[in-house]
């Protein structure tokens, strides 16, 4: 019995990072973490904020393929992704300096209508516990994370787009 | 009952985790691997026969406090890894406080100075690169648009079930101003400018039989960026004392590195021109090392960072930190959809050229028998004929139709492997063309089918491995199943026992964050590159499953 109450916790922590679902509920936020924005703008990545909808939080890097495939799929129904719930797409490139100055030239030639966000020392990344890219994360209103996926091939955006949905209670 | 209070601890912690404040994330990345000795590649076994990495890393937030560790296991280590990395402990563990004004983290962190041409400590575990700083790191901002950072400490050298520092010290400041929230300078300016300027110094333990090496280098730079509308314009420059090392043959030069950035984007159009002129800049902490140790200083190559197979193993061009004046030019055009030749979607047109040549060292009015051991002159842009790498590529990616897409991409690359030594069969410059037509299906809402087709081959000049055809097929089924088969030929290679399939399957499962991925086959020998930093590997042979989770 008491070799069981041991095995609970652990069958518990084991429920919490296999959720077959992919939802994230262990109420966690953002990191409170400085960088600049695509503009050299400085910020806090704690206070990001979206009037209270959801917010998708996308890392990605210039030499990324699947990252490029996530973001320009997502491209193509952000109106109407936006239309419906009000969602806002953070994408955080992790391109170090060989890559950083070809991020602006890539987003504004592929006519990408996101937020921005360069970390470049992989502050950001490391705080959050991302492993490699593609790696998104679902925010509710409240800033707190609710979905998390890992790697991205086609279908994946409709998947994600079901959790912004239920998010934004739709 | 006093067994009974951990498990209830961490029942009670892992419940209380939605309630209360505190943030806690992380990570765990496992590798495993079962190797097969293979003569005809060189894959060899070790005595154990598996290898096992392994990375645990555990985050803290709460209230502007931060702390957190990493475990860390080479059990034994992967191959391709330094031989001295054994064992299990503890890798990196930091604590550190954050308000608006004041930032620390004392014990280990990572950090970069500008462009980190001057200095930057990262982490690319996949390339067994990690040279963290271990001492103190504080940035403040004591007022808006101005921001100051210091740091001192030691770098990691090695792994030792437990980490291990060089005895060297590596301290420096930094401090940049942006103008646009600077005492309200350029506030609502489209005219935006930040400036910036750096000071690093090693302290070394170093000594050499013939020559008197300094104990402590200094290194110093600094530099702008602007920005205008759709223009951005940005320039550095970092000046190195004498730093004799292995690299630069101890020699007493002083050293320069100089990078210039130029772009202009609009929707549908980015351009970007890079400059840049290295000169005697390898900097690492203790002057004998070699490989990717102890680097202090971090010069990443202008070139783009390839993701197709062939044209990122084969030729990857890496910065020669003893002198190269290099260039790179990259164009991206977007022809609009619903025109004729863009298609009803528009059409994604990428064309890229990047070179790289040998500095002109001036020896003229040097008199290599005195006692300085300044061995020759060179400027800023001094650049000679003498080609070091060439790369020219263009790309075209299209979407067909609402399921199909269709990328063809072509490469040149002329490559001196007498500069960058990738390969035994080759002397001088390797010149290869590269094609490749990659398509992807949209089967139905979930499944989906990409395959490519990659070709490359080298010139009659100078075969080295002949050629080369790839094929990769992946099935994936969102959003938990992928399959994957590569088979790397290598048909052309002149020695017939040589033309070798390298055939190489691999399936994952992903759970959310998290994600399995079990592989079987043979990998060739090779430099193995990630975001543009590149590290020889071994031939290997056998299977491998990974595990990476995040929480």
């Amino acid at each position: 019995m008491k070799k069981l109450l041991f095995l609970l916790p652990i069958a518990a922590l084991a429920f919490y990072s296999f959720n077959p679902d992919d939802d994230d509920k262990t109420g966690k936020k953002l990191p409170s973490v400085n960088i600049k924005d695509m503009a050299g703008n400085s910020l806090n990545t704690s206070d990001v904020s979206n009037d209270g909808n959801p917010i998708i939080i996308s890392f990605w890097a210039t030499w990324c393929k699947p990252c490029k495939l996530e973001l320009n799929t997502i491209a193509e129904v952000y109106d109407d992704w936006q239309e419906e719930t009000g969602v806002k797409l953070v994408a955080v490139s992790v391109d170090d300096q060989k890559t950083t100055k070809m991020v602006e030239p890539y987003v504004n030639s592929t006519g990408w209508d996101y937020d921005i966000w360069m970390d470049v020392n992989w502050d950001f990344k490391r705080a959050l516990g991302v492993n490699f890219v593609p790696h998104t994360f679902l925010l509710d209103g409240e800033g707190t994370i609710v979905y998390s996926h890992n790697n991205f091939v086609l279908g994946d955006e409709d998947k994600l787009y079901e959790h912004v949905l239920e998010t934004a209670g739709k | 009952m006093k067994k009974l209070i951990l498990p209830v601890i961490l029942y009670s912690l892992t419940g209380q985790a939605q309630v209360l404040g505190p943030n806690i994330s992380g990570n765990i990345e496992t590798t495993f691997q079962y190797l097969q000795e293979d003569t005809i590649i060189g894959a060899n076994q070790p005595a154990e026969k598996t290898v096992f990495n392994s990375y645990a890393l555990v985050n803290y937030e709460n209230k502007g406090f931060k702390g957190g560790v990493r475990i860390e296991s080479y059990l034994p280590h992967v191959l391709g890894y330094p031989e001295r990395f054994n064992g299990t402990g503890l890798g990196y563990r930091y604590v550190g406080y954050k308000h608006d004004l004041v930032e620390f983290t004392a014990g280990n962190f990572f950090d970069q100075f500008g462009s980190g041409m001057i200095f930057r400590s990262y982490e690319q575990r996949q390339l067994g690169i990690d040279n963290a700083m271990d001492g103190l790191q504080l940035k403040l901002t004591p007022m808006p648009g101005l921001s100051i950072k210091g740091i001192y400490g030691r770098m990691r050298y090695s792994f030792n079930s437990g980490l291990e520092n060089d005895p060297g010290l590596v301290r420096g400041f930094d401090a940049e101003i942006d103008f646009s929230s600077f005492m309200g300078l350029l506030d609502s300016s489209k005219f935006k400018m930040t400036i910036g300027g750096s000071f690093i110094s090693k302290y070394q333990k170093a000594t050499h039989p013939d020559y008197n090496m300094p104990q402590n280098v200094g290194s110093y730079g600094g530099r702008i960026d602007m920005k205008y509308g759709k223009f951005f314009l940005g320039a550095e420059y970092i000046s190195k004392e004498n730093d004799p090392s292995f690299d630069n043959g101890y020699i007493y030069n002083n050293g320069h590195g100089a990078l210039i950035n130029f772009g202009y984007s609009q929707k549908g159009l980015g351009i970007i021109l890079q400059a840049k002129s290295i000169d005697n800049m390898s900097y690492r902490l203790d002057p004998n090392a070699t490989l990717t140790d102890l680097n202090i200083s971090f010069m990443p190559a202008l070139t783009n960072t390839h993701s197709y197979n062939l044209a990122a193993s084969l030729y990857p061009y890496a910065t020669q930190p003893n002198g190269e004046v290099a260039f790179q030019a990259d164009v991206i055009y977007k022809i609009p959809k619903g025109t004729k030749i863009g298609g009803k979607y528009g059409t994604l047109i990428s064309v890229n050229f990047a070179t790289a040549y040998r500095p002109v060292r001036h020896t003229s009015d040097i008199n290599l028998l005195d006692s300085s051991r300044v061995t020759y002159k060179t400027g800023l842009f001094d650049k000679s004929d003498s080609l070091f790498y060439r790369d020219f590529n263009i790309e075209i990616q299209r979407k067909l139709n609402k399921d199909w897409k269709i990328n063809v991409k072509y490469f040149h690359f002329d490559f001196n492997n007498a500069v960058n030594v990738v390969t035994k069969d080759a002397v001088g410059i390797v010149s290869s063309h590269i094609a490749v037509i990659e398509t992807q299906y949209k089967i139905n809402k979930k499944h989906s089918l990409r395959w490519e087709l990659q070709g490359l081959w080298t010139s009659k000049a100078n075969r080295d491995q002949g050629d080369w055809a790839t094929l990769l097929v992946e099935y994936s089924i969102s959003p938990r199943f992928f399959f994957a088969f590569m088979d790397q030929w290598n048909y052309g290679n002149p020695q017939e026992k040589l033309r070798i399939h390298y055939l190489f399957g691999s399936a994952g499962y992903i759970m959310g964050a998290s994600r399995i991925t079990l592989s079987y086959g043979k990998q060739r020998a090779g430099i193995f590159c990630i975001g543009g930093v590149c590290r020889p590997v071994p031939a290997t042979n056998g299977l491998t499953v990974s595990f990476t989770s995040s929480f």
